[in-house]
């Protein structure tokens, strides 16, 4: 997929890289958090991608492994001091090891489609409501972090300009990973369980260890990007990190860009985080301090990429540009 | 400790519950003909409840009254919603269908937090501390009212399946598509009916709630889960299943928020949810399709 674009998409794609990571030289504090954001949600975004673009197993959970991979890795910061570059592997085990029961559940018991979503949302809201009992985590009154700007990189303690660049990163390294694993045999065989799995069990493919390879790769992922959350924001509540609308804004750049493409979710991110962005402060302008309108927006935008273009603007932005060889 | 007590969270569960199979009926309704899943159905009966608060606040209506109303206007939404939209979806993939609707669900959430606030919008009834006492069981008048109301409704619904011939022929859409289609039933239009009655059960099912629960936005994706809890339980497609599913899981949710705390009742909820898709995922009283 980065394979199949042309030099001049290539060349296009290595100016861009080179303008976000010289971007904090102009950009002010405010544009910078917007970049983090879109960022982020490139990178989680590409996470749930690879489970519902590629292997086609629709998660509206996500926000379950954030959550897990941003405790874990807080609380063994808070109360061990261990720091997260240790505890990120904590935070990976934890929340593959549920992404794991919720694989091994959903596809040893034929749970499929919207069942299998609703066995996600089940266990995010399980979890949520566990979390806001749970007294060792600070319960339903939150966990916080000590705002540290003093420098600690190696512990994530440190300003917007660390975050930025670990931010890029991430969203940078999903990018790269999700283009290898396309390519790879397990990426085929999710394409082939995807589009007809009782054919793809005829040619003798393992769906089984398929899609729980696509699950345990997702949720892992998606705890790194929990792991960073908790870090940048400095708190967690059960009912913000759990929350179903984190779910459902995980899966939206990935789906307004283009479900089961490379550059899908980084399109979708950087499309909508900044017209979320703006229109907030449009409104906000006005003199109207109207919370519904940004989540009004992301609906609306749901409702007509899929019903105008159901595979996303990344393949019609290919296809109009022409970025890529062949058919994206 | 009094055991008459647990009798009278029971009693309340089983009302509240009859409710809540009012609106997961609309679900199953939907689910079973057109095959698609309503997934802003929650945010639907929020919708509801606040029609049922604006027309009590405005005009003072009753919302037992107003759930006639309230129930007309939403066959009418779901009518036009199945034509416009919903039907160019019909036999497209699952995830689409899934995508239009939760689209539909936040634009509900934020256009009622946009219009109403975030804070909870009660309707306070003359009657509404009222209550029977039935042996020795306290009943809240509000909450018998409210099930009695979501009883007649379901019943007329049965009725309407059961013996009018446009019931049958939607039940013939169900059972036998191209059959349907083969002996030249509208089935667009049989579609959009069955959306509109679905809404319809909704708009009751909300205006009802109204009466025992405070409209709010973040209510929405909460009733979402639990009408499907219920449709799971009860099996999807199923109409007895919706109103034995919701009483259910009226009753686990009323006993788990008195046993244990009221915030942890919607937990034995979703540990329900998952174990009837772990082990019987045609729900309790649903066919094997």
């Amino acid at each position: 997929m980065i394979g199949s674009l042309n030099p001049r998409a290539r060349v296009l794609l290595l100016v861009l890289l080179a303008a976000l990571i010289a971007a904090p030289l102009v950009a002010d504090r405010y544009l910078i958090s917007v970049l983090i954001l879109i960022f982020y949600f490139a990178y989680v975004g590409q996470a749930w991608n690879l489970m519902m673009g590629f292997a086609g197993q629709l998660s509206l959970g996500h926000a379950l492994y954030v959550g897990l991979g941003g405790y874990v890795s807080a609380l063994l910061w808070l109360k061990f001091g261990v720091g997260p570059w240790l505890g990120v592997f904590a935070a990976v085990a934890v929340a593959a090891a549920f992404g794991a029961v919720i694989g091994w559940l959903g596809f040893r018991f034929g749970i499929e489609g919207v069942y299998f979503a609703l066995l996600t949302i089940a266990f995010a809201e399980f979890t949520r409501i566990a979390f806001d009992h749970i007294d060792y985590a600070g319960a339903a009154g939150g966990l916080f972090l000590r705002v540290d700007e003093s420098g600690e990189w190696w512990n994530l303690r440190g300003g917007t300009l660390l975050f930025y660049y670990l931010a890029l990163a991430l969203a940078a390294g999903a990018l790269v990973l999700t283009a290898f694993l396309a390519r790879t045999r397990l990426g085929y065989q999710w394409l082939a369980v995807r589009e007809d799995e009782e054919a793809a069990r005829a040619l003798g493919i393992n769906a089984f260890r398929a899609k729980m390879m696509a699950v345990l790769i997702s949720s892992a992922m998606t705890a790194v990007g929990g792991v960073f959350t908790a870090f940048y924001n400095n708190n967690l509540f059960p009912s913000r990190v759990f929350d179903i609308n984190r779910s459902i804004e995980i899966i939206l750049a990935p789906v307004v860009g283009g479900l089961g493409t490379v550059f899908g979710p980084v399109v979708g991110a950087f499309i909508l985080t900044p017209l979320g962005e703006a229109l907030t402060a449009l409104t906000g302008l006005f003199g109207i301090n109207t919370p519904g309108v940004k989540g009004a927006f992301y609906g609306l935008a749901l409702m007509v990429i899929i019903v105008l273009k159901p595979s996303g603007i990344w393949p019609w932005l290919a296809r109009t540009l022409r970025l890529t060889e062949h058919r994206p | 400790m009094n055991p008459t007590i647990y009798l009278e969270v029971v009693v309340q569960g089983v009302l509240t519950g009859l409710v809540y199979g009012l609106m997961a009926l609309g679900l199953s309704v939907i689910f079973g003909v057109v095959r698609v899943v309503n997934f802003a159905h929650g945010e639907f009966t929020v919708a509801a409840m606040y029609a049922a608060f604006l027309l009590f606040t405005l005009f003072g209506v009753d919302p037992l009254i107003a759930t006639v109303p309230i129930a007309i206007v939403f066959f009418g939404v779901g009518y036009g919603l199945q034509l416009a939209l919903v039907n160019r979806f019909v036999g497209r993939a699952e995830h689409e269908q899934f995508i239009l609707l939760v689209g539909l669900a936040i634009i509900i959430v934020n256009g009622t937090l946009l219009i109403f606030g975030a804070d909870a919008r009660p309707v306070r009834l003359s009657y509404g501390f009222d209550s029977f006492l039935v042996g020795p069981v306290i009943v809240d008048k509000v909450r018998l009212y409210a099930a009695a109301a979501a009883l007649t409704v379901a019943a007329a619904l049965f009725l309407f399946f059961r013996f009018k011939p446009t019931g049958t022929a939607i039940r013939a859409c169900a059972d036998n598509l191209v059959g349907a289609a083969v002996v030249g039933l509208n089935v667009r239009k049989l579609y959009a009916l069955t959306f509109g009655l679905g809404l319809a059960c909704v708009g009751a099912a909300g205006a009802l709630m109204e009466t025992i629960a405070d409209a709010k936005p973040e209510l929405g994706p909460v009733y979402t889960l639990i009408a499907f809890i219920i449709v799971i339980v009860g099996g999807l497609g199923s109409m007895t299943g919706a109103l034995v599913g919701g009483v259910l899981i009226g009753i686990s949710e009323a006993l788990a928020g008195f046993v244990l705390a009221p915030s942890m009742k919607s937990m034995l909820s979703f540990a329900l949810l998952i174990l009837v898709l772990v082990l019987r995922p045609q729900g309790i009283m649903g066919r094997r399709t």
